[in-house]
């Protein structure tokens, strides 16, 4: 096998199935920490799957978390819903069956999904409702796929919802092409809620279905390769021209832009995830789906992009083509930005399990970490990318971070007045006292909605990252930047 | 179940929430899986709090189902009595621990061991309560425990202050313009000749409740929450409670009224009249607005109230007596309240409204086509799309109920901001006139804007061409009687015949 050109410390070698890179720290603090919970998922798949209908089944508190701290408000009617537990459904006065059937019949007929998603919370858990168990039965009943996802906060952070979904959506992907049939037309008025609200994703012209059909000579002979991660269309867009480059064909993506054209998945298909949040989905695609998984750094700041392209080109034997150009390019256009960030210092106090990689891009950009707060570590499924940080660290000359797991926010927070980062990552809680208290502070939550994948999209992370610094800079001399009166320390 | 798009009161836990972080040096605890604390970020956000939300979720996850709770809460409160030295430390249940069916108040007891703050289980149950009622819930079960312990240490100092004084009860944090509304209160107070003795619970302190019994009156703006603990100190002292919300200049002056007596009651000799008089015709500007020329064009229009007790009541008085405004419905998400809101309300409106349904309130909308709503964000919503303005008057809180500038929505100057709100929310004055006159400028495509399109219907290119014709603002309604008439004569193309029929017959 020829090895591709590759970085002399040798990114690339296959990512060994267990032990994690060495020098790094990795500690467990089991604290308690902020961050959203995992029904979140629901705000961005409803809008990536667009003949969706997302039934989150739980309580007032996941409802009103919805509505007021993630801020999806009714615009229109959406195409999510909650299925409020009561007390007598709890108390199991109630059959769980009828109940659910009444409520997807009441979908069924004002909405008519292609897929109705079940989103599982701590309450179902709790009263242990068979939702694996009811599902099937009732999808025969009433003729919609129901796809059932554990998107729990007792088992789960954040974006981890997304991966409970995509791994039970891995299990629906079919096997066989679908038959050319005059199938009618979904009923479903697509894109008009993406207009209404959006999170910041830019929706582009539907880009995925060209790709799955055409025998193309631009692509070269390699097994089929499914992409997994929910990312705006454009996004999907730039990271399939970018494989085309290198001749590398998508055959699919999970989740697709409508649930009727998931990717087919056979045994020893190639799967590759681009979030590093999706290792249950992962796991659905190499045990239950038999695909062989491609473990690369993440495809996130040029770097990122670089490592998973060559790796992706590597697994198919294809020796990359003006990668190394296309990567130099990227970052000469990134200078403006790279002046502000670097020999500066960024702390990630950890909400959306992309920490990794963005720490490892900020090292990358000249910055240094201290410390990476994560909410769950999965050292399997981000062991390249755990490798590249080690790497990136040791050729930027600047110490490895303590890689923190279900950090303790209140030690977090004496750490950071110990250390004094140029820049906190932090989820939306601690933003404004943290700025209040002179400390620069970006969003978490930002990172999880903005594009950042691929080499085109790397000015946008510098361009989130640099914010604060800016305006902070533009601030500067006006003496305001302390805004509380002086704690009395304990 | 019950299918839910919308809700209009959030979960009990964030109403104990609400009233624990309002206190100065009070800390929760909230046993609840990962995410359950976004009360957190609700108030970071949307009040941009400066300091650290004194919430802290001792995190259920799958080791601590597996191994009982017990250990890490104790712990929990014991670590932040150590780290914070709050004076309370109040341990909330949510819908996870209501169902763990734990033994939290033993937990409490175990911790009070420990602890050199008190410990307390805040009594809510998530099925039970919404946020209104668990607030209202936990704000008496507080006031009740310090009262207690104060008479059982004997520091309870009972002694009325000298001069005339109040505790306001019932401003919080994350409060639908708490914040400038208490700042009015207090101005009035002051106006008044009368000490605020203490506010509850907003930047109090528990070790303060002790003295709440000092006060000559408590005054409870807001019906959501205080009453209980009113009622309870009403008991106890035989304090008496004014809780008549000083919106608008007639409620103001009824409540102001209703202060007097109680001086009154008390030996103080306190006449108001004259002072109610000056504001009202000569300091605040909204009666004078309300007689203005400009506002005559408001008399007889006809708008839709929706939000909590407080608030749609209040402006549904306003409109009506204070602005000459037709009420055609005043509604409530407070149905565990309603019979108050009927009998408060009922002789000001032509119907009313109890529901938590948003989509019965949108379609109630649909149907009434008021020229104005005043209702929550979900309103404001419904509004857009049915092109109908909407002043925001209740909560669900929004970022944008937490303006920089001064915005009370009580006293005389919340009078002088409730005009504006009510006037710009109607398209008024000359624009009115001239739209009528000239039938507007608008040539832009007919909208369909029912909440339910049908489209059984088929506009004939005259029938369109009339129709583009009429003003741009009163032209959904046109369309929409047109079709109804339409409709009961079994007609399924519209032309510009019809469109006329249609007018005589309906007045479209």
């Amino acid at each position: 096998m020829t090895v591709a050109k590759e970085r002399s410390a040798g990114s690339n070698q296959p990512a060994p199935a267990s032990a994690a890179p060495s020098a790094l720290n990795f500690e467990c603090e089991t604290g308690n920490y902020h961050t959203f919970c995992p029904i979140s998922c629901v705000a961005w798949l409803y809008q990536k799957i667009e003949d969706s209908f997302f039934l989150v089944i739980g309580t007032k508190t996941c409802g009103y978390f919805l509505q007021n701290a993630m801020g999806v408000m009714i615009f229109a009617e959406p195409r999510y819903a909650m299925a409020e537990l009561e007390e007598g459904d709890i108390s199991a006065k109630l059959n769980d069956y009828e109940e659910l059937k009444r409520l997807c019949l009441d979908i069924k007929r004002s909405r008519n999904p292609s897929v109705i998603v079940w989103i599982g919370t701590c309450t179902t858990e709790i009263i242990k409702m068979d939702m694996e168990g009811i599902a099937p039965k009732l999808e025969a009943e009433i003729g919609i796929p129901i796809v059932v996802a554990r998107a729990n906060g007792l088992d789960y952070a954040f974006t981890q919802g997304e991966d409970t979904v995509l791994a039970a959506m891995a299990m629906r992907c079919p096997t066989e092409p679908k038959k050319i049939t005059a199938a009618p037309e979904q009923s479903v008025d697509r894109g008009s809620f993406q207009k209404l609200f959006s999170l910041g994703r830019k929706e582009e012209a539907k880009a995925e279905a060209p790709i799955a059909t055409t025998t193309d000579s631009e692509y070269k002979d390699h097994p089929p390769l499914i992409l997994f991660g929910s990312l705006p269309d454009s996004v999907v867009t730039q990271l399939n021209l970018e494989l085309k480059r290198q001749g590398i064909k998508v055959s699919g993506w999970l989740p697709s832009q409508h649930y009727t054209d998931l990717p087919v998945v056979q045994e020893g298909y190639y799967a590759a995830g681009i979030n590093p949040f999706l290792s249950r989905t992962a796991t659905a695609m190499m045990r239950r789906r038999k695909c062989k998984l491609i473990g690369a750094p993440f495809p996130i700041g040029p770097d990122g992009t670089r490592a998973w392209v060559e790796k992706i080109c590597k697994v198919f034997d294809i020796e990359p083509q003006g990668l190394d150009e296309r990567e130099a390019q990227i970052w000469a256009g990134l200078e403006d930005y790279l002046k502000l960030v670097r020999g500066k210092s960024v702390f990630f106090m950890g909400d959306n399990l992309l920490e990794v990689s963005l720490a490892r891009f900020l090292i990358r950009c000249g910055m240094t970490c201290p410390e990476i707060g994560i909410p769950y570590m999965d050292k399997r499924y981000q062991g390249a990318e755990l490798k590249l940080l080690e790497q990136t660290c040791n050729e930027m000359g600047v110490p490895l971070p303590r890689i923190i797991e279900k950090p303790d926010n209140y030690n977090q927070i004496q750490r950071i007045y110990e250390l004094n980062p140029d820049l906190v990552i932090t989820g939306m809680a601690h933003a404004n006292p943290l700025e209040a208290r002179g400390i620069s502070t970006k969003w978490s939550v930002e990172f999880t909605f903005a594009q950042l994948h691929g080499f085109a999209n790397a000015r946008d992370i510098l361009e989130l990252v640099t914010r604060p610094l800016r305006r902070n800079a533009a601030l500067d001399g006006l003496g305001w930047d302390k805004l509380v009166k002086e704690e009395v320390k304990a | 179940m019950k299918l839910a798009y919308w809700m209009y009161a959030g979960p009990a836990h964030i109403g104990t929430l609400r009233v624990a972080s309002s206190f100065k040096n009070v800390h929760a605890i909230m046993h609840a899986p990962l995410g359950d604390d976004y009360f957190n970020v609700m108030r970071s956000m949307l009040s941009r709090e400066r300091d650290f939300t004194p919430v802290t979720t001792s995190v259920v996850d799958r080791n601590v189902l597996a191994r009982g709770s017990q250990e890490k809460v104790v712990d929990n409160i014991t670590r932040k009595d150590g780290e914070e030295h709050p004076d309370l430390i109040m341990l909330t249940p949510t819908c996870t621990s209501s169902i763990l069916q734990e033994d939290l108040n033993n937990f409490v007891e175990r911790a009070q061991m420990d602890a050199q703050a008190d410990v307390m289980l805040a009594d809510v149950n998530h099925y039970r309560y919404n946020e209104l009622e668990a607030a209202d819930r936990t704000l008496a079960q507080v006031v009740r425990y310090y009262i207690q312990k104060a008479r059982k240490n004997g520091d309870l100092n009972t002694e009325k202050t000298e001069k005339p004084s109040v505790n306001i009860i019932g401003i919080s944090t994350l409060g639908f313009h708490n914040n400038h509304d208490c700042t009015e209160l207090k101005r009035l107070m002051a106006d008044l000749g009368i000490e605020v003795n203490i506010v509850m619970p907003d930047g109090a302190e528990v070790g303060e409740i002790k003295n709440m019994s000092r006060a000559w009156f408590n005054l409870v703006p807001y019906r959501e929450l205080g009453m209980q603990a009113a009622k309870y100190l009403e008991e106890e002292f035989g304090t008496p409670c004014v809780d008549i919300t000083p919106m608008g200049i007639v409620e103001t002056a009824r409540c102001i009224r209703a202060i007097q007596r109680v001086l009154n009651d008390n030996g103080h000799a306190a006449n108001f009249e004259e002072y109610i008089d000056n504001q009202t015709r000569h300091v605040s500007q909204a009666a004078w607005f309300s007689r203005s020329i400009d506002c005559q064009n408001l008399t007889g229009k006809r708008a839709v109230v929706f939000g909590d007790n407080t608030h749609a009541a209040a402006i549904t008085k306003v409109l009506a007596r204070e602005m000459g405004i037709k009420v055609v419905m005043a509604g409530t998400y407070c149905k565990y309240d309603q019979e108050w809101f009927r009998n408060e309300v009922s002789e000001y409106c032509d119907e009313v409204l109890v529901s938590e349904d948003n989509a019965e309130i949108a379609n109630a909308i649909a149907r009434l086509e008021p020229a104005a709503i005043f209702g929550t964000q979900m309103e404001r919503h419904v509004g857009k799309r049915l092109d109908i303005p909407c002043g925001v008057i209740a909560a669900p809180i929004h970022i944008q109920n937490f303006p920089v500038g001064y915005r009370p929505y009580v006293g005389y100057e919340g009078a002088n901001q409730l005009v504006d709100l009510i006037y710009n929310s109607f398209t008024l004055g000359m624009e009115d006139h001239l739209l009528e006159i000239f039938g507007g400028h608008d040539t832009k495509e007919v909208i369909t804007k029912e909440m339910a399109t049908e489209s059984d219907l088929t506009w004939s290119k005259d029938g369109r061409t009339e129709l583009q014709r009429v003003p741009g603002f009163v032209r959904g309604k046109v369309k929409r009687n047109t079709e109804k008439y339409a409709r009961s004569q079994g007609l399924d193309t519209i032309t510009a015949e019809v469109m006329y029929a249609a007018k005589e017959a309906v007045g479209a």
